[in-house]
């Protein structure tokens, strides 16, 4: 085993323990901290795949906004006044039952597919640093996605901002 | 590293984002689970990729998936402010009216 494959594996321990630590914990303040080494491991993998760019993006993305936003969101919905931040879970087992049987059903296809034997997955060469293919590809076959995919995100902070924000009533300005 | 191995991860990842979702009842942790199912589909999409040098179509639909959770997160997370600052909880059983 290689010192790649060590590594490789290391992160994606850390993802999978995270995980099953959200899955775990009854603190939302603790699961949303365990989402941050999730996301860690997750663009730990994904530079090990070749895609440094998404790796970069996961961490500025992820990490720096939406982790934010939840760790903003739950102390804007819950009473902070000394005790800790519980959500419970229910329906523990019909839970179990849904998660895991697809778990189960995952598990047996990917096994049953086979995928390593299939002609175009070459398992010696995962492909290197692809960045200038990447920006040549996102900016001549999928421009006019990358555009409308820009819009989106513009109206969707300028919907959060007028759905969270204080709606003031145009009568009240002069007053 | 092996590509099976790779799957796994992701199916794990998406059932612990399901099971999060079904069992729990603050839509923070809902949120936080459909996140963790986002994620699943971003490594399935990076590892087929990852043996396709030319075209790349996996790694621009990951970061398609990234943007959209993020504005998703953010629209999502505005609405629960707001929901409870009407109705002083974040519980979803709590919140069963339409009209406000």
């Amino acid at each position: 085993m290689e010192l790649n494959d060590i590594i490789f594996y290391i992160f994606g321990a850390i993802t999978a323990l995270s995980a099953l630590y959200i899955m775990l914990t009854k603190n939302i303040l603790y699961a949303a901290f365990a989402l941050i080494l999730t996301f860690i491991g997750v663009a730990g993998i994904y530079v090990f795949l070749g895609a440094e760019f998404i790796a970069v993006t996961q961490i500025l993305v992820y990490v720096g906004g939406i982790l934010i936003l939840l760790v903003f969101g739950i102390m804007l919905t819950n009473r902070l006044s000394g005790k800790k931040v519980i959500s419970s879970a229910y329906n523990k087992i019909m839970g179990f039952i849904v998660a895991g049987g697809l778990f189960a059903i995952l598990l047996k296809g990917i096994l049953e597919a086979n995928f390593s034997a299939l002609g175009w997955i070459d398992k010696s060469k995962f492909s290197d640093s692809s960045i200038p293919a990447f920006g040549l590809t996102l900016m001549t076959d999928y421009v006019l996605v990358f555009e409308i995919i820009g819009v989106l995100l513009l109206l969707a902070l300028i919907g959060a901002v007028r759905i969270a924000g204080n709606v003031r009533k145009e009568g009240e300005d002069g007053v | 590293m092996a590509f099976d191995h790779l799957l796994f991860l992701g199916a794990l990842l998406f059932c612990i984002g399901l099971f999060v979702v079904v069992t729990r009842k603050n839509a923070i942790m809902v949120l936080i689970g459909i996140e963790l199912m986002l994620n699943a589909a971003n490594i399935n999409l990076i590892a087929f990729s990852s043996f396709d040098p030319n075209a790349l179509q996996g790694q621009i639909f990951s970061l398609f998936i990234i943007t959209v959770a993020a504005a998703e997160a953010a629209v999502g997370l505005s609405i629960v402010v707001k929901v409870y600052k009407y109705f002083q909880t974040a519980d979803l059983d709590k919140i069963n009216e339409l009209k406000g």
